[in-house]
């Protein structure tokens, strides 16, 4: 379910949506569409948007440019009373001076339907949620999870063409909630209406959806199958939010063949034209435990937990921590080989352009004495040094590798960046930076929150200026 | 069990400023300057029945005019942006840091013959004289000053109400008037209840405004003549404020009612 579709069975379609609240962009050209009668699973951490695409679709938001087109009506402008969509909020918002009957019976009631017509949709409904017997109590006086089923029946009982699901199972505890996603996936197949489901739990969304959606800061990364989506993941960002993986950075100089923690692995797929630096992706399941020296590569045993149906290994390769999920167990200390079957490596282009970490940027000042030349970055005055002579206005190409960066709190650095993706890589943190002028790739080994602004300090004895040929550009 | 210690000072509290005048007011009804009892100083209650009924009416009619005007500035002021919310309680409160006599003299400078309304309702052509001492003059000095007391609660209880519950009325089919009708209105009920218990209950028993705006003595204004002045005669002063206090009561434990079978009506 990519942009394009034009079959007659298309529910929902959203067109280059965005949005925006304070200057901030939540939504940056969402597109998508929704099959009728299908359960689609919007999954992302929170702040990914998620939350705003349903509120865009129930016409409590209107976007900034875009449109939502459902049937084959823009409803861009259509006031929520007026749309065939019901919602399940996210905490509920039963009328608590309504008891369990009127509240499942206040859509019917506001259309005005005969009294024995509502009775009887709404003790239909009251079964189907298994609240049979609960109609005279008072809301307040339910638990959570009868609450969440209300809240499920007073939307579904007005039949609408498209139910929106707002992590409806989030407050609840982690037994009620496996129930719960049995029965409303049951729900849906009873009622054959179309779900459109928040989450960021991906266990839930790969139990339930049909087609799982994985957004991250505003944008769609990869759509699909639950299968897709955890066997085949986009990039490093879907494969770590989806399930548990392995995340490491490998080298690629041929097709087929890619060298990762110093040792080659043969794979299906092949090399990306623009460089040969890739993410790998293996999931714990994938690997085999063979006597040392049989597999691709050795490691040390660091710890063995049983999980019931597999024991969870850690194993060291040379500093590298892979996980591993295997029936069979090792001994910790024991050196064991690994073995990975081609079509269980993934390989991932990179998140990033081959444009990060590098700016053009313009020589404020020179020092050519000295060999200082003052550069303007992000609004900070840096003096860098260099070997090589440059005249003030000169424009020059500025790199700086990921070693030059320091993370530190916001406010605190020389500037501050917005977090936009931190990805494990088996020894060390992957972080992506958004600046004002360009996006930053450092490396750390402690966790951020991705999704917040962070500080950044420069090391400019370890960046690099060199002249920029005229003909290009700023390379975004 | 948590320790009930805290409660004492409270208690303490009540006692002193609230059962001990109670039970003086009590007292001073049903007995004589000898301290015998009698039941002549409700005689004085029959006496004054129409004060009674004009306070009475007049306080029933400030309410009803405080509520139609508070609900809809409440309304309209839950919606404004929070800064401009801030704004506008202030404005509401703005008139309680002035003191309550000077208040009505403003009121009488502007209502008063030859006063800034007066003028100008003469000029309109409505003809002078037509405000200052009457019941108009009096309701609008009761609502004036108890405007804020009914604005207050309601406009509490309105921004308490959960955004989403607004929300979950549109997306069940909604217009704003029904989402006013089927959810705010009724979930505000309690604000108004209160709104309407702080407003009638001084109101019933305001001194000063009737006397200087309506130039008539209202129940308040009896009651306070008992207590001072050439005429002081304590124990007819707690029986009026006596049965001024019963009727209240009463009137109040109506409302209440009629607050829980509203619950139930709009089931």
């Amino acid at each position: 379910m990519a942009d394009k579709g034009s079959c007659s069975d298309v529910l929902l379609r959203l067109t280059e949506l965005c949005k925006s609240y304070d200057n901030e962009s939540i939504l940056k050209n969402v597109n998508l569409y929704i099959k009728d009668k299908a359960f689609v699973t919007l999954l992302g951490p929170s702040g990914c948007g998620k939350t705003t695409i349903l509120r865009l679709i129930g016409g409590f938001e209107s976007p900034d440019s875009g449109d939502i087109i459902f049937g084959d009506t823009r409803i861009n402008d259509v006031p929520p009373h007026k749309r065939e969509i019901n919602t399940v909020f996210q905490r509920y918002a039963l009328f608590p001076h309504l008891n369990v009957f009127e509240n499942v019976a206040f859509g019917l009631r506001i259309k005005k339907l005969p009294e024995d017509e509502i009775t009887q949709k709404v003790k239909k409904m009251l079964a189907m949620v298994d609240l049979k017997g609960y109609e005279k109590r008072p809301v307040s006086k339910l638990s959570g999870g009868q609450q969440q089923r209300v809240a499920i029946a007073r939307a579904l009982v007005n039949m609408p063409r498209l139910l929106l699901l707002d992590e409806p199972l989030g407050a609840l505890d982690l037994k009620l909630r496996k129930d719960m996603q049995l029965e409303l996936k049951n729900i849906q197949k009873q009622a054959n209406i179309t779900f459109l489901y928040v989450t960021h739990d991906q266990e839930e969304a790969l139990t339930m959806s049909d087609v799982i959606v994985v957004m991250k800061s505003g944008t769609i990364q990869q759509i699909g199958t639950p299968e897709d989506i955890y066997n085949e993941p986009a990039n490093a960002f879907v494969a770590d939010f989806v399930g548990e993986a392995n995340i490491v950075d490998g080298v690629m100089e041929n097709d087929f063949s890619v060298t990762l923690c110093g040792a080659e692995l043969k794979c299906v797929d092949k090399k990306p034209s623009d460089r040969n630096i890739v993410d790998v992706v293996v999931r714990p399941e994938d690997v085999e435990i063979v006597p040392a020296g049989e597999g691709f590569v050795d490691g040390v045993v660091e710890s063995s937990l049983f999980k019931g149906v597999h024991y969870e290994m850690t194993v060291n390769v040379g500093g590298a921590i892979w996980l591993i999920h295997s029936t069979v167990s090792a001994t910790v200390g024991d050196t064991i080989g690994m073995r990975v079957a081609p079509d269980n490596v993934h390989i991932m282009e990179k998140m990033y352009s081959s444009a990060i970490n590098t700016f053009v940027c313009r020589i404020e000042s020179a020092d050519s004495e000295n060999s200082l030349y003052g550069i303007k970055l992000e609004g900070c005055s840096y003096q860098f040094s260099s070997p090589l002579v440059f005249n003030e206005g000169d424009s020059v190409k500025l790199s700086i590798p990921a070693e030059a960066i320091e993370v530190v709190a916001a406010d605190e650095g020389d500037f501050d960046a917005y977090l936009d993706s931190i990805i494990w890589k088996a020894d060390h943190y992957e972080l992506i930076l958004e600046g004002d002028e360009g996006r930053f790739l450092t490396n750390k080994t402690n966790d951020e929150q991705a999704g917040t602004d962070v500080g950044l300090k420069l090391n400019v004895e370890k960046c690099i200026i060199e002249p920029c040929p005229e003909s290009e550009g700023e390379d975004k | 069990m948590r320790s009930k210690k805290p409660f004492y000072p409270y208690t303490l509290w009540m006692a002193i400023f609230v059962i001990v005048p109670l039970a003086m007011v009590l007292w001073y009804s049903f007995t004589d300057n000898n301290n015998s009892f009698t039941l002549e100083n409700f005689k004085y209650v029959g006496d004054n029945l129409s004060t009674y009924l004009d306070s009475l009416k007049i306080a029933l009619i400030s309410t009803v005019v405080c509520l139609v005007v508070a609900y809809p500035f409440s309304y309209i002021m839950c919606k404004c942006k929070v800064s401009t919310q801030r704004m506008l309680n202030t404005l509401v409160m703005l008139p309680m840091w002035m003191n309550f006599i000077l208040r009505i003299c403003a009121w009488v400078m502007i209502l008063r013959p030859q006063g800034i309304l007066d003028n100008l309702l003469g000029v309109l052509g409505f003809g002078n004289n037509t405000i200052y001492h009457s019941e108009t003059a009096i309701i609008i000095g009761v609502v004036y000053n108890f405007l804020p007391f009914m604005i207050l609660p309601i406009y509490t209880t309105m921004a308490k109400i959960d955004k989403s519950l607004i929300e979950a009325g549109e997306d069940l089919g909604c217009n704003g008037f029904k989402v006013l009708k089927k959810i705010i209105f009724p979930l505000s009920l309690p604000g108004v209840i209160t709104g309407i218990t702080m407003v009638f209950v001084p109101a019933a028993s305001t001194i000063v405004i009737g006397e200087r705006l309506g130039g008539y003595s209202l129940l308040g204004d009896v009651i306070d003549s008992y207590y001072k002045g050439p005429s002081v005669d304590m124990h007819i002063g707690s029986a009026m404020s006596l049965v001024l206090m019963i009727i209240i009561l009463i009137s109040i434990a109506v409302m209440n009612h009629f607050d829980n079978g509203e619950d139930l009506a709009v089931v």
